[in-house]
């Protein structure tokens, strides 16, 4: 056995020990720490098996945005009156345990039995890039070969938005999310939010860039401009927009609106709905991501910024 | 091989599948944008439009007798993505336009932009997420590649929750959240099984899969995941806990798109996959299964039913056991028999009768409710003079629930009964004959007080106009009963079983 081969053994049973420590916490708070620190060590599990954009996205996405907006449910329900936190009858738990031992002993043996090598399309997908000008076959499956999903996954952003945002006393409608802010923020996280902006943007607008030949992507970079906008947020330096405001909804409709509206264009200049002409496709492609950072950047702050509590200011 | 072959060129008018997605996902957007009085006439120009390109892709199924297709970015699969419209997608797809056009009219009393105020709250989350649902249907209905159906379920679940929360209410808000942990628990088991069918056969592309697929654990275990997940978002019994409190608890023209279509959304894909993807498969014991299930739907739900205090409630049950009709399906239409092409038409056939019925009758009571003031069933004696037309639709959609002619709902379970018997599968018709009675007497709860001779007290006028509109449903679900051999014929369309898989 390699040293390599110990490391990875360890990595796993590090990361099956999490989980069953993040489902046996008994306090939501604790299991949202551990879950993050899961997200953590998956995405090296998944720079082990050579997946480097899905490690990017897990990090940034599984770990980093999913772990703010736990952490922050947990936070807000401490001390709450616990409604739903009714535990089972021991024999139900006994029976929900054994179902979800017999779920994962049937999907490990699948998974076991699956053929070696696995039919894969990546092939086809690096195969046909030199049609799509990109380097990067995950960009190119994304926004090329299957735009259509990508672009609506943006649109599920959107109702995302609308839904958290469905949730605010008809009061504040048209007002800003969250607390007001505290009048003097803490100065460790004030600091963190002074310095670290500048190379997260730079860091978060490289990874964009990079995405069309290299691990990357609007996904990555966007998720990495928005934690730079929500740490700002947090410390109290900014103050999350009104939901009203025409300007941050342009925003956070720009990505999937410019996708559109280049699809349609496709239909004329392309000969189809989100084709691209032969030539211009990797222009076409970085505008279009460009868009997506954008509006990623900003989907997510607004999401764990919560519905608007506050009214609107005259 | 004539399957592979039809999934690989696009056909003529293929644009217009995109078109069916395109429209409302543009109007999400653009009212997302110019917001709460803009979103709400954009979401009215669109509805008329959108019925247009349902029409013109019905009448292209029909021109052409084969199913269209659109390969999106021009990339075929598997590397791409195929919409596909047979018989099925396009009937599918003109309820769905004329259901969300009958709710966006009568919903424009409920959800009017106060005057005084550039926005509210209620008003511009309707009117998007009333869009952002037709957007996810019609995707459910023209998907051909599994990956794709699954954003299509995830758009339809992030539309259809907050909708059911609209009020703010606390019981409403625990409603939402319950569908909400449903939904996701399917969609996590739907990708799950999806990504191990792509793990074995590197596409998910529907009909490259068809093709390929032979009956291996991956398979068993994906085709268990994914019919799970999509029980769960179906309410089909034993997971049908979160569907009464939800659609009860909803805005009435939001209950009538949930009920009419949400749940059969993700039916539809649950026939995608046992039909179009596993047909090679043997599929005798799940067809059992899920027809013992849908059996048990139909005893529960219509008991529960009979059992309500409440109009809403008492139709929420009635489409728990209206669901049940659906799955009896799988039995009676699997492989090339007979009877199979008649049990095929009775599943569509259910499908959009009790879409229409359905969609009516919430209409109604949402009515019933705003005029009364409640609606309990126990004060509802003399209904039936202050508000006939109400009563009416009632009686209607409740004809096609029971089975009785003339109506869609007759011709959907006189075709499924039949198709028992010829194929001597006899308990199944036992459970609709039994389902029919016990309809009846929930039936009987509404109308009867309705019709005893009582002075009521209204809280308002009852509004003629928006009576209409639920009746313009209730009377599609009765025309349904006359539909013509060639609508029969229509619904073959693209039919799995009669492309000849090898």
């Amino acid at each position: 056995m390699t040293v390599v081969n110990a490391l990875d053994i360890g990595l796993a049973a590090l990361v099956l020990a999490l989980a069953a420590w993040t489902v046996a916490a008994r306090e939501a708070f604790a299991a949202a720490v551990g879950y993050v620190a899961y997200g953590l060590l998956l995405s090296l599990v998944w720079v082990r098996l050579f997946a480097v954009d899905v490690a990017l996205t897990e990090a940034a996405i599984g770990s980093g945005v999913t772990g703010v907006l736990l952490i922050r449910a947990a936070a807000r329900l401490r001390g709450a009156t616990p409604a739903l936190d009714e535990p089972l009858a021991p024999p139900l738990r006994f029976l929900a345990g054994v179902l979800c031992a017999m779920v994962a002993g049937a999907l490990a043996a699948t998974v076991l039995l699956m053929p070696d090598p696995a039919p894969t399309l990546a092939p086809q997908a690096v195969g046909n890039l030199p049609s799509t000008g990109l380097g990067n076959a995950v960009t190119a499956v994304l926004i090329s070969y299957r735009a259509f999903d990508t672009m609506l996954e943006k649109v599920v952003l959107v109702l995302a938005v609308v839904g958290v945002w469905s949730l605010a006393p008809d009061a504040c409608w048209g007002g800003s999310p969250g607390a007001p802010r505290p009048a003097r923020p803490e100065a460790a996280l004030a600091f963190l939010a002074q310095v670290l902006p500048p190379l997260g943007i730079v860091v978060g607008i490289h990874i964009f860039w990079v995405g069309a030949d290299e691990p990357g992507g609007a996904f990555q970079g966007g998720a990495i401009l928005a934690a730079m906008w929500m740490i700002t947020m947090m410390a109290g330096l900014t103050e999350a927009p009104p939901v009203s405001s025409t300007r941050l909804r342009l925003v956070l409709v720009s990505g999937p609106a410019v996708f559109l509206a280049i699809g349609l264009a496709g239909v004329v200049i392309a000969g189809g709905f989100l084709a691209y002409p032969s030539g211009s496709a990797k222009p076409l492609i970085l505008f279009i991501e460009a868009f997506m950072t954008l509006t990623i950047a900003a989907t997510l702050p607004m999401l764990v910024a919560g519905p608007p509590e506050q009214p609107p200011q005259p | 091989m004539q399957a592979i072959t039809t999934a690989l060129t696009a056909t003529m008018g293929g644009l217009l599948l995109a078109l069916a997605i395109i429209l409302p996902v543009a109007g999400v957007l653009l009212s997302f944008v110019l917001g709460g009085r803009a979103a709400e006439r954009i979401a009215l120009y669109l509805m008329p439009a959108g019925l247009g390109v349902a029409a013109m892709i019905a009448l292209g199924v029909w021109r052409s007798g084969a199913p269209l297709v659109y390969l999106l970015g021009g990339w075929p699969p598997p590397l791409g993505i195929a919409l596909r419209a047979d018989g099925f997608s396009a009937v599918m797809l003109l309820t769905t336009a004329l259901v969300i056009l009958c709710a966006g009219l009568f919903a424009r009393a409920n959800f009017p932009t106060p005057a005084g105020v550039n926005e509210a709250r209620a008003p511009f989350a309707f009117w998007i997420l009333l869009q952002g649902l037709w957007a996810a249907l019609n995707m459910v209905f023209l998907g051909g590649d599994l990956f794709n159906l699954y954003v299509a379920l995830e758009l339809l679940t992030f539309a259809a929750v907050p909708l059911v929360c609209l009020d703010g209410r606390a019981e409403t808000l625990l409603a939402a959240l319950r569908y909400l942990v449903f939904a996701l628990f399917g969609s996590v088991l739907y990708l799950l099984g999806a990504a191990l069918l792509y793990g074995a056969y590197g596409t998910l592309d529907i009909g490259l899969l068809s093709s390929r697929i032979s009956a291996s654990p991956a398979v068993w275990a994906a085709a268990a995941l994914m019919t799970t997940g999509l029980l769960a978002k179906t309410a089909l019994f034993p997971l049908h806990l979160w569907l009464p409190p939800a659609h009860a608890n909803a805005p009435a023209a939001a209950s009538a798109i949930l009920s009419a279509l949400v749940v059969k959304a993700s039916f539809f894909i649950t026939v995608r996959l046992w039909f179009d993807v596993l047909p090679s498969l043997p599929v005798e014991t799940p067809a059992a299964i899920l027809a013992t299930l849908g059996s048990l739907a139909i005893l529960f739900g219509s008991v529960l039913a009979l059992r309500q205090e409440r109009l809403k409630l008492l139709i929420a049950y009635s489409t728990v056991a209206q669901i049940g009709y659906l799955f009896l399906m799988f039995p009676l239409a699997a492989g090339l028999h007979p009877w199979t092409a008649d049990a095929w038409s009775g599943g569509v056939l259910q499908t959009l009768s009790h879409a229409f019925a359905k969609a009516a009758m919430f209409l109604a009571a949402g009515l019933v409710a705003e005029t009364l003031g409640h609606d309990r069933i126990s004060g509802l004696r003399g209904l039936g003079k202050v508000m006939p037309m109400s009563v009416f639709v009632l009686g209607l959609g409740g004809l096609s629930l029971m089975g009785l002619p003339p109506s869609g709902g007759f011709t959907a379970k006189w075709l499924l009964l039949m198709a028992s018997v010829r194929s001597g599968q006899w308990p199944w018709a036992i459970v609709m004959l039994a389902g029919g009675l016990l309809a009846g007497g929930y039936v009987y709860r509404v109308l009867a007080p309705a019709f005893a001779s009582a002075d009521l007290s209204l809280k308002a006028p009852a509004p003629r106009n928006r009576e209409r509109i639920a009746l313009a449903l209730a009377l599609c679900a009765i025309l349904l009963g006359f539909a013509p051999s060639g609508f029969f014929a229509f619904l073959q369309i693209g039919r799995p079983a009669l492309t000849a898989i090898p």
